[in-house]
């Protein structure tokens, strides 16, 4: 026990707080949704004959709904959908900004100018406008997957952006000449030389979207852009608005999604924090700073006592 | 005695022209030449010093060597084949024989890689072999260099080595490679004091011991005396005063070379110093474009005269191994330089 309790990767969740709660939260809320058959047994679209608006306790842990359906097993399979099109949108958005960015900012010249022209008149257009308007033209309210597509579409072109300033900033350092001089493939340059190098640019570029596109689906579907019919955090949340559940102080129908998305968007907030942390030497070394202050004020307050 | 080793780089009046472009719309660009005719030859065991002041061209030799710019008039062989031609095996052998050192230690080596993956890149690409023999081969290299225990030093990153450490570690990769001709661009200048003799020496027991090629390029011109053979003084971009190195340095027969030596602080002399520089253009840094006439130190020349402001000086061979473009190639000078030496 205390082996594990010394080993390299717990000692440094325990010197960072930040990631320590982040990855609880995220782990949590993973383990509950995935996990879902083994903490609830009612299918999340069943509608218990009877029971409207059932206050929490008894048979059901969370109440049910205008309809008579489980909210407990609707927050738990919902978000579901929820983590899947964070995850998606987020790697869609991160493998179009990678392509664009990495490729415009190594190969430069006339292909820069096109990319960047295009990155920069998609960047002008405001986004959640972009996403009212594709997901209006959809006849009966779009899927979680169209959502996640628009989405991952709409919002690579500020990672783009970073993506390419950092390689060519790269691209300019001796080492990559070097690379090229021994003649090391293009493909090897950028992927084993020039890439790794913005590894956790690239992490939290990632966490980030997953964050936003968690949000921005939740946002489109709780103002009734999204299928009706399809159990996610943001349809709870409009349906509940549409029944007048807190009007009628209903809260138990509120409080399972919401609490779900403040957990997730505060876990994977405290992850990008932490992959700052680390990849910036800067803020490490105030936490460095900081234990070693501790320390010494430790000290001294030993030292005090043995006088 | 240069007749019987081999030539192994030979650079033939080379012109490297680059397009400084104006910044607006509408301003026109214009050419800026870069290196204007130079030539010379390396021999195999040979250590070529390049000197020169800031953009006077010394990189631009080495970079347009190494096939980053290709020459806009002129030719650089590599036993008998011109480098900017070759293509698949040829290119391959001669990345493999020709190799770079660059200035900076500290970006010179990936910050991700430990050095024993910048000396197994080399291993693989032209020397495939099994993994023992790979890792024997990295530690004799490591040692050759002086980077021991090499076991301890080969799986650091570099940002654990010093800057000496490190460019050290950058010669171990160029062993790996095999390389012959190593141009080597100011690899001293970012090094502690201290440490710039180590370096030195390695890269003098590399030449004597190994029979590698050195090209030195560098602005110090105490380390050029103290390594190189034979030196070149460049000045924007043209070769001024050529030759071996101790008659260069000291006998000095271009104003340019004198200029150089009297600016090298000397820890013995008291005082400021008098430079034998037209003081008002001292500062002013000669840009050299494709329309430009007469000798390109003659603005800042105490010698000059209206012809070398009108014409460019042909080379005098002025002994037996040392020339000069200038036009005041006797008297004067070089009673100067006796007394200052």
């Amino acid at each position: 026990m205390k082996k594990i309790w010394n080993s390299t990767p717990v000692r440094f969740l325990r010197s960072s707080p930040r990631l320590t709660i982040g990855i609880c939260l995220v782990l949590v809320v993973l383990f509950m949704t995935l996990a879902a058959p083994l903490f609830t047994s009612y299918d999340p679209n069943f509608r218990s004959a009877g029971e409207y608006h059932s206050a929490p306790g008894g048979t059901h842990f969370l109440g049910t709904t205008q309809l008579g359906k489980d909210v407990w097993s609707q927050v738990l399979y919902g978000g579901q959908k929820s983590l899947m099109v964070g995850i998606l949108a987020g790697a869609l958005t991160i493998i179009l900004s990678m392509f664009f960015g990495i490729s415009s900012g190594y190969i430069g010249g006339a292909y820069d100018s096109i990319v960047s022209t295009l990155t920069n008149v998609l960047m002008v257009i405001p986004n959640i406008v972009l996403l009212l308007i594709v997901s209006s033209m959809v006849d009966g309210g779009v899927s979680p997957l169209v959502i996640c597509l628009i989405i991952g579409l709409t919002s690579w072109p500020w990672n783009a952006r970073v993506l390419r300033a950092q390689t060519m900033s790269i691209r300019n350092r001796e080492f990559v000449y070097s690379a090229e001089t021994l003649g090391e493939s293009k493909i090897r340059i950028l992927f084993v030389e020039i890439m790794p190098n913005m590894l956790s640019m690239i992490t939290s570029a990632f966490v980030g979207t997953m964050i936003y596109a968690i949000m921005a689906h939740a946002t489109l579907e709780f103002i009734g852009f999204g299928d009706p019919l399809s159990v996610t955090w943001g349809t709870m949340l409009y349906n509940a608005q549409n029944t007048g559940a807190l009007q009628s102080g209903i809260w138990w129908e509120i409080i399972g999604p919401v609490m779900g998305l403040v957990m997730l968007g505060t876990g994977l907030t405290l992850i990008n924090f932490s992959i700052d942390e680390i990849s910036n030497p800067k803020l490490r070394a105030q936490r460095i700073m900081r234990d070693y202050y501790k320390a010494k004020k430790r000290q001294q307050r030993k030292v005090g006592k043995a006088v | 005695m240069s007749e019987q080793r081999k030539k192994v780089l030979e650079v033939k009046n080379v012109v490297m022209d680059f397009d400084v472009n104006g910044k607006g719309f509408f301003s026109k660009g214009h050419k800026l030449r870069a290196l204007n005719d130079i030539s010379f030859e390396l021999y195999q065991g040979e250590a070529l010093a390049v000197v020169g002041e800031s953009g006077c061209g010394k990189s631009t030799i080495c970079r347009t060597a190494m096939r980053f710019y290709k020459p806009t008039y002129g030719e650089i062989l590599h036993e008998g084949k011109n480098i900017h031609k070759l293509k698949g095996e040829g290119l391959k052998y001669y990345r493999q024989k020709v190799q770079m050192i660059f200035q900076d230690p500290f970006s010179s080596l990936n910050p991700l890689h430990n050095i024993y993956y910048h000396l197994k890149r080399p291993l693989q690409l032209y020397h495939p072999c099994s993994k023992a023999e790979m890792k024997e081969k990295m530690d004799e290299y490591l040692t050759m260099v002086g980077l021991v225990p090499p076991e301890e030093q080969g799986n650091k990153n570099p940002h654990q080595l010093s800057g000496g450490q490190r460019q050290r570690a950058y010669l171990a990769r160029i062993l790996a490679v095999g390389a012959e001709v190593i141009l080597a661009d100011e690899p001293t200048s970012m090094l502690d004091v201290s440490i710039r003799l180590g370096v030195l020496n390695l890269m003098n027991r590399l030449k004597t011991e190994y029979g590698k090629s050195f090209l030195y390029i560098t602005h110090d011109i105490a380390t050029a005396r103290y390594f190189a053979d034979r030196i070149i003084v460049l000045y924007a971009g043209h070769m001024v005063e050529w030759g071996e190195v101790n008659e260069v340095v000291l006998h000095p027969r271009h104003p340019y070379t004198k200029l150089l030596l009297a600016a090298a602080p000397d820890p013995e002399r008291e005082g400021e110093v008098e430079l034998p520089v037209v003081r008002s253009q001292e500062t002013e840094i000669t840009m050299w474009t494709p329309e430009s006439k007469g000798c390109p130190f003659a603005n800042r020349c105490p010698h000059a005269t209206s012809r070398c402001h009108e014409e460019m000086p042909s080379v005098h061979k002025v002994s037996e191994n040392q020339f000069i473009r200038c036009f005041h190639t006797e008297k004067e000078n070089a009673n100067e330089s006796r007394t200052k030496l």
